[in-house]
């Protein structure tokens, strides 16, 4: 029904387009630093409880995303053991768009932390070890050093990363809900749009999607080629 | 950079909004009607409606969970009584607001004669599209009606259960199932299909869309004058009815 209006981008449209753009985009920023971190701890040290910690990590590539939502929800809905505390500093996350960011991020950690490990790995510790030996300060030999050899292995699992974030659905939907204008995105309008009958708008969505996938794809070529070395 | 502000005017914009919102967990079934019924609502009351849409078994666990819910609206009265027993639901706004019934569907061009659920056993049908009838309520129903007419045993061996309803018609749209029953509503969206025959009335079958108010409403007033006005605005009602739903009679109170 109303076929002729299932070819317009509606205001929600637009807000569940800007709002997966913007939460994936946020999503691998908060990511970036404690994934990077994880990395070169997995790739260089020997620590206690290393095999339980890479698990943990590589969780939500393993498990239906539903079950990972699921997970969130009972971790931070109000009767979760961290939705109370939440509730103490009034930070409300469960079913707002932050919810949508938390979700996408739990998601594509994976993919920044094997991204960044490879790298190290691949790097080797010599370089660093040599960089110390010639007097460089931990800190220099972490900016001059580590991050730059490391960086397309980092850009190359951002990238893969962000792409996860912006299809995500069963986490997100779990967690966050499909509240039009508010928390849905490009993925979970598109269901709504399948489950009633709205296959035409469903389609519209995806050529969207398409158009953003071959631009995040260009720039994320771009990226690495700028950070060759 | 234009993105962020406008991600920034768009979430404060949903900010701005929360002064006097209902935020309504509804059966993604519901969305047209619903999105129809909105502007209606909020003209009359100036109350706006905020809506989250899901299965209805994916909004009770969200709401078990502890979801910012001000009214369940469910396709599956199960559904409601589940959130009912957890004590989660106000019970004396609950009102049955809509009814479905099940269809026998088959493709547009389709030259199958079907009339009767004793036809859906004939061997033209080789495969008949449900909605999987171990856990999606259209299914159930449907297996319940076959199981009355003597016809489950024959026909089981052709059944495609499929994820939802929706599904379902997908089939029967694409070619590969000769045959479909799904709800009313679902019939009606789709021009690929036609309505072989309406399932007949049954006393022991009843498909009704139950709304309450919740408990924990952080708009009780809202979720209680939009529950009425679901169930007694004409122009409700009418829009219901135009999506292929079956409207009670306008009842105050019971």
């Amino acid at each position: 029904m109303d076929s002729s209006s299932d070819l317009q981008l509606t205001a929600s449209d637009t807000h569940a387009i800007v709002l997966t753009l913007v939460s994936a985009l946020l999503a691998v920023l908060v990511d970036l630093a404690p994934g990077v971190t994880l990395a070169w701890l997995l790739a260089r040290k020997q620590w206690p409880g290393k095999s339980l910690v890479e698990t943990l990590v590589a969780l939500p590539l393993v498990l239906p995303p539903v079950a990972t939502g699921l997970l969130l929800l009972d971790l931070l809905g109000r009767n979760g053991p961290l939705g109370g505390a939440l509730e103490v500093v009034a930070l409300d996350i469960v079913f707002t768009w932050k919810a949508v960011a938390l979700a996408m991020a739990v998601m594509s950690f994976p993919f920044i932390v094997r991204g960044a490990r490879i790298a190290f790995e691949a790097a080797g510790d010599r370089p660093e070890q040599v960089a110390s030996t010639l007097g460089a300060s931990p800190l220099r030999v972490l900016f001059s050093v580590t991050l730059p050899i490391a960086w397309r292995g980092i850009t190359a699992g951002a990238v893969m990363a962000y792409a996860r974030a912006l299809g995500e659905f069963g986490a997100v939907v779990l967690v966050a809900g499909n509240i039009p204008g508010v928390t849905a995105t490009i993925s979970t309008t598109m269901y709504n749009d399948i489950l009633t009958g709205h296959d035409q708008h469903a389609l519209l969505l995806a050529a969207i999607s398409i158009v953003l996938a071959f631009a995040l794809i260009l720039t994320g070529e771009q990226l690495l080629r700028r950070a060759l070395p | 950079m234009k993105i962020g502000m406008l991600a920034v005017l768009f979430f404060l914009g949903a900010l701005a909004a929360h002064a006097a919102d209902v935020a309504v967990y509804a059966a993604v079934s519901l969305t047209d009607a619903l999105k129809a019924i909105a502007p209606k609502f909020e003209a009359a009351t100036g109350d706006k409606l905020v809506f989250n849409l899901d299965g209805s078994n994916v909004l009770t666990l969200q709401i078990t969970k502890g979801a910012p819910a001000d009214v369940f609206f469910s396709a599956d009265e199960a559904q409601m009584d589940k959130l009912q027993k957890a004590g989660l639901v106000n019970a004396a706004t609950r009102k049955d607001i809509v009814f479905n019934r099940l269809v026998a569907v088959i493709g547009a061009n389709s030259m199958l004669q079907l009339t009767s659920l004793a036809d859906l056993a004939k061997p033209e049908v080789k495969h008949l599209a449900l909605a999987d009838p171990r856990s999606v309520p259209a299914g159930v129903y449907a297996k319940q009606y076959l199981q009355d007419a003597n016809e489950w045993d024959q026909v089981e061996a052709r059944v495609v259960p499929t994820q939802n309803v929706r599904a379902a018609l997908a089939g029967v749209e694409s070619g590969n199932a000769d045959a479909g029953i799904v709800y009313q509503t679902d019939a009606l969206i789709s021009k690929k299909v036609k309505i072989a025959f309406v399932l007949p009335e049954s006393a022991k079958i009843r498909i009704a869309y139950p709304a309450a108010a919740l408990a924990h409403a952080a708009n009780p007033d809202g979720a209680k004058k939009l529950v009425q006005f679901l169930q007694n605005d004409p122009d409700a009602r009418a829009i219901f009815a135009k999506y292929g739903f079956i409207v009670g009679p306008p009842a105050h109170g019971q």
